[in-house]
Formats: structure tokens, C-alpha cells, sequence
């Protein structure tokens, strides 16, 4: 595309230098790279399966088979685990894919068009704001069969409230610009426009953004299937180990903690590099605001 | 401030209300499936006769306003699974435990996040500051399900000094409350950061720093008014939060509150007792927005004079 000049790449290069240089978020994005990886990759390569039981060989402490033990059943607690992440990042990325879509869409078809369709459709916003959400999404699980692509359809679609309202704000402060009133000007249709030319220049924004929302996604994920409305068993997910650790807790304290510490250090992970995208996309705000 | 109040209410509130009943009343009779529907294959008459016993078999708006009318007297339906058990009933009978159980967090979050948050904002970048705000980002990266346990571990099995099951004395409070209190307390203490610094490069601090108050008594009498502003936004979010927070809480330290009634309600596709439910947490909300706006109205005349004329412009 001959749109993009030398301009914006330089100021995307910028960005992305200011990010390497702020050494937590380098850690954090490694440290999600690593734990994404370990689970994408892990259970191919484990020798065990996250529903394999072995009954003569259950609540076994750490060992040179079983890395984290095994659980109650016997199963291997590290494999588990890695197909348990596997679910909260998809999850997580499912869900923050549909709030970014719709939010998107709707916030930036409300700050461009204006007027009259933007008070109505914010308030729509305001009003679905203030539903007891959480509620909302255990209503629709409780109304459908469980299943866990319902589950992150659910979850993205009450999650995309304040994405809506944050492409809003940033559209109307772009609609005014003189590059769009170019494009105007030169008679593109306003969808074109309003996707092609005042998006792109939200993307800053919109990424920082969700990075904030996947965490967000990642403990409801995590709450459901701690309460046992997320993954039904022989399925793992986070949430639900470290609900079955919190049983066995006394005996085998392990298997509450291997869970806990993989779901604390992603969200560690994510903080710091969503604290360091925001330095590096918006320098001006970054002085005082952590 | 009535006309305020009353502007709030008649249309933020009651439409807000009005929209969650009907969205979710909906949502519930159109579902595909018969909430009576179970592994055992039910004859066609008593489907009927269930439907009509429970007034299903009417037109739609009809059951949406009679829904709409009970729950106005307090009536939340019927429990559809524990065949003679009202929703109300089994709502109130939970309820008070899960309300106090967020009272206190709610308080233990508002005192330790405002200590953090002042102390992090007296110096900027010094000690103070780094500690306040590494507890919070731990408190932010370690969720209640993760912290309920561990605290749980350490604190009632290892040491014993505290007990981590049940709701009888005071004692039993400690652990769930800062369990469930952290995360929030976290947020506020990095709202409260942010408010006071923000505060503390505004014209008047420098008028009375130039006047020679001391540095302790603007922090108390001028900065904190406009510092807590986002503090108090932000309660109306906590309190919604620390009210769902709660089931997790509640089911690690073995706590008979309402979060038990829901799962078991959602398992059991218990419909009417789910509704019940998000009907009475959106009050909630609705009850403590306005709380919040009241709130700040009175922290910050700006908002209460282009309230005002809002509402006169608009009423």
C-alpha cells in the first residue's frame, strides 16, 4: 500500500523501541511467549495425555516421570496444566477477538457518524453498563448447553463496552483532521473511510487497550470453572485445577499451587506489558500515571 | 441535589432496570429447551400441565408483566426445580451472609487502598511509592482464587493461627476479607495514586504551599477531596466486583452464602432463580451508581452545577 509513508513506520519503529527498552515489559513479553509456547507445544511432546488416569499411582509428589506429580486420579499434574493453559489463552484470545470486533465496529461507527446515532447508541452502552454482567454470562450458561465456545462468544459479548467506548472517544478526535476530511473531499464512501484511513490510526489505543482485556477474560475464564460452570471434567483448565487443588489442599498442597502460579505469573506477565505498551504508544501519558 | 436525585432516578435507574428485566426475561423464555427438561423423557401432558401450573403456556407479554408485577411485591416466581420453594425464599435466606462479607471487604479495600495510595503520593518515585505500588500489582496479578488457598494454607493449616472454614465468630471474617478485599484494594490504591498527584500540581496546592500550610494538611484537607474523585467512581465497579467475587471466596473458605444458591441454580438450569438473581444484582448496581453520583456531586460543585442544568434543560 503507497498510503503508508516513511512517517508511520518511523513512528511505529519508535514505539517499538521505547517497548524494548522498558526491561519488565521485555520480561513480561517473553515470559507470556514462554508460557504461551509451553502450552501450545507441551502436551504434544509429554508422554501423557490430560485424561489418562493411572490409579496405582495418584497424588504423587514431583518426580522424574511426573514432573508436577500427579492428581487425585492419578493423572499427570503437568500436563494438565499446559492443556489447561491452552484453554485459558484460547479463550482469552477467542473472547478479546469478539470484543474487539464489535466494540470496534460499534465504537467507531458512533464517534464518526455523531450526532443523534451516537447519543442513542451511547446510551445503550451507559444502559448495558450497568448490568450485573458476571450474572449475565452465567444466565446464557445456564440457558444453553455448556460448551466452551459458547462460553468465549458469551464472554466477548459483554466485554466489549469499553472497548466501544474508548474507539469512540479517539474517532471523534479524528474525525475533524484534515486527512479525513480528504478523504472525504476526494468522495469515499464514509465506510471506507471510517476502516481504512480513521481505525489504522487507533490501532495504538485499541492494542493497548487488550492487552488490558485478555487478563480481564482470562479470570472470568478462570472464575467460571473454579465454580464449575467453564470446562467440564476430564477437561482441564486453570481455574478448575486449582479448584480440585483447594480439595486436596492439606494432603498434596502442591496441586493447588503449580495451578496458581501459572495463572499468577500470565497475569503478571500481561500487566507488565500492558504497563509498557502504553508507555511506548502514548510517551505523553506516562509521566506519573502506573 | 433533589432535582438531581431525581433526574438520576426516573432516567438512568429505573430505564436501566426496566432494560435488564426485559433483556433477561427474554433471554430465559426463549432459550430452546424446556427448563423442565431432563435426562428422563417427560409425557406430553405433564409438560402441559407443568406449563400452565406455572403460567408458561400464556402469551409472552403477559408472563413478562406478571413476571414484572410479582417481582414488584417481592415475589421472584417460583423455583422450578425445588418444586414449593419460592426464589424469594431461597435468595434471602443466603443473602445476608454474601452482603457482609462484601461490606467488610468493601471497607478493608477503601482503607488499605487510600493508606497505599496517599503514602505512594506523598513522594513520587520514593520508597513509599515502589512498596505501595508493588502490593498492588501483586494484589492486581494474584486473583482470590489463587490468594483464598494460599492464605487458607499458610495462615490456618501451617501456622494455625486463624480459622479457615465457616462464619460463626469474628475470627472466621479475617481471611475471606482480605482474600476478597485485595484486588480491589489494589485498584484503589492506584486510583488514589493518581488522583493525589494529579491534585497536587493544581494551582490552589501551590497557593497554599505558598501560603505555608504544611505539607500533611494540604494533603488532608485540600488534595484528598479532588484525589479521591476517581476512587469514588471507581465503587460503584467494586461493589458489583466484590458481589460475584464473593461465590469464589465463599466456596473456598466454606462461607453459606449466596454464590452456592447460583452455581447450584446454573447446574440445575434453575431459571427462575438465576433471573431472580441478575435482577437483584442489577439493583444493586443501579443502587450504588447512584450512590457513586451523589458522591461525587457533592466532592465537586462542577458536577453538581452541569447536573443541574442537565436536568432542567432536559425535565
Amino acid at each position: 500500500m503507497k498510503g503508508r509513508g516513511p512517517e508511520s513506520f518511523s513512528l511505529r519503529r519508535d514505539a517499538w523501541n521505547r517497548l524494548i527498552r522498558n526491561r519488565m515489559a521485555v520480561a513480561g513479553l517473553l515470559l507470556l511467549l514462554l508460557m504461551a509456547g509451553a502450552c501450545v507445544i507441551g502436551p504434544w511432546i509429554s508422554p501423557y495425555t490430560y485424561y489418562e488416569q493411572d490409579l496405582f499411582n495418584t497424588n504423587a509428589p514431583p518426580d522424574r516421570a511426573h514432573w508436577l506429580g500427579t492428581d487425585e486420579l492419578g493423572r499427570d499434574l503437568l500436563t494438565r496444566i499446559l492443556v489447561g493453559g491452552r484453554i485459558s489463552f484460547a479463550v482469552a484470545l477467542a473472547a478479546t477477538l469478539v470484543s474487539l470486533v464489535i466494540g470496534v465496529t460499534y465504537g467507531g461507527i458512533s464517534g464518526y457518524v455523531g450526532g443523534k446515532t451516537d447519543a442513542v447508541m451511547m446510551r445503550i452502552v451507559d444502559v448495558l453498563y450497568a448490568l450485573p454482567f458476571t450474572l449475565f454470562v452465567i444466565l446464557l450458561i445456564t440457558l444453553f448447553e455448556r460448551n466452551i465456545l459458547l462460553l468465549f462468544v458469551a464472554i466477548g459479548a459483554v466485554e466489549w463496552l469499553t472497548m466501544a467506548r474508548i474507539v469512540r472517544g479517539q474517532v471523534m478526535g479524528l474525525r475533524r483532521q484534515e486527512f479525513i476530511e480528504a478523504c472525504q473531499v476526494l468522495g469515499y464512501s464514509q465506510a471506507r473511510t471510517l476502516f481504512k484511513h480513521v481505525l489504522p490510526n487507533v490501532l495504538g489505543t485499541i492494542l493497548v487497550y487488550v492487552t488490558l482485556t485478555i487478563p480481564g477474560v482470562m479470570l472470568l475464564e478462570a472464575f467460571l470453572s473454579f465454580l464449575g460452570l467453564g470446562v467440564q471434567p476430564p477437561m482441564s483448565s486453570w481455574g478448575s485445577l486449582i479448584k480440585e487443588g483447594v480439595a486436596l489442599m492439606e494432603d498434596a498442597p502442591g496441586q493447588m499451587l503449580a495451578p496458581s502460579i501459572a495463572l499468577s505469573l500470565t497475569l503478571f506477565a500481561l500487566n507488565f506489558l500492558g504497563d509498557g505498551l502504553r508507555d511506548a504508544l502514548d510517551p505523553r501519558r506516562s509521566e506519573g500515571a502506573k | 441535589m433533589i432535582r438531581f436525585l431525581f433526574h438520576r432516578l426516573v432516567f438512568q435507574a429505573l430505564p436501566t432496570l426496566f432494560v435488564l428485566a426485559a433483556l433477561s426475561f427474554l433471554l430465559v423464555r426463549l432459550a430452546p429447551g424446556s427448563p423442565f427438561a431432563s435426562e428422563r423423557e417427560l409425557p406430553p401432558q405433564t409438560l402441559e400441565a407443568l406449563n400452565r401450573a406455572y403460567g408458561l403456556d400464556q402469551p409472552m407479554p403477559v408472563q413478562f408483566f406478571r413476571y414484572i408485577g410479582g417481582v414488584l411485591r417481592g415475589d421472584f416466581g417460583p423455583s422450578l426445580r425445588m418444586p414449593g420453594r419460592t426464589v424469594s425464599e431461597l435468595i434471602l435466606a443466603k443473602l445476608p451472609v454474601s452482603l457482609e462479607l462484601g461490606f467488610w471487604s468493601l471497607l478493608y479495600a477503601i482503607f488499605v487502598g487510600l493508606t497505599l495510595g496517599i503514602l505512594a503520593a506523598v513522594k513520587p518515585n520514593g520508597f513509599g511509592d515502589y512498596s505501595a505500588m508493588t502490593l498492588a500489582l501483586l494484589g492486581i496479578c494474584i486473583p482470590a482464587m489463587v490468594m483464598g488457598p494460599v492464605l487458607a494454607l499458610v495462615f490456618g493449616l501451617w501456622l494455625d493461627w486463624l480459622p479457615v472454614m465457616g462464619w460463626h465468630t469474628p475470627a472466621d471474617r479475617i481471611l475471606p476479607v482480605i482474600t476478597l478485599g485485595s484486588t480491589y484494594a489494589s485498584y484503589i490504591a492506584r486510583l488514589a495514586r493518581g488522583g493525589m498527584l494529579e491534585e497536587l500540581t493544581r494551582d490552589y496546592i501551590r497557593t497554599a504551599r505558598s501560603k505555608g500550610l504544611t505539607e500533611a494538611g494540604i494533603l488532608v484537607k485540600n488534595a484528598l477531596r479532588g484525589g479521591v474523585q476517581p476512587v469514588v467512581s471507581f465503587l460503584g465497579p467494586a461493589a458489583a466486583g466484590l458481589l460475584t467475587g464473593a461465590f469464589v471466596v465463599e466456596q473456598i473458605f466454606f462461607i453459606p452464602g449466596l454464590g452456592e444458591t447460583i452455581v447450584n441454580a446454573a447446574l440445575n438450569r434453575d431459571q427462575f432463580v438465576i433471573l431472580g438473581c441478575v435482577l437483584l444484582f442489577g439493583a444493586f448496581m443501579v443502587f450504588f451508581n447512584t450512590l457513586v453520583d451523589v458522591g461525587l456531586a457533592l466532592l465537586n460543585p462542577k458536577i453538581r452545577m452541569t447536573a443541574g442544568r442537565k436536568a432542567k434543560h432536559e425535565g
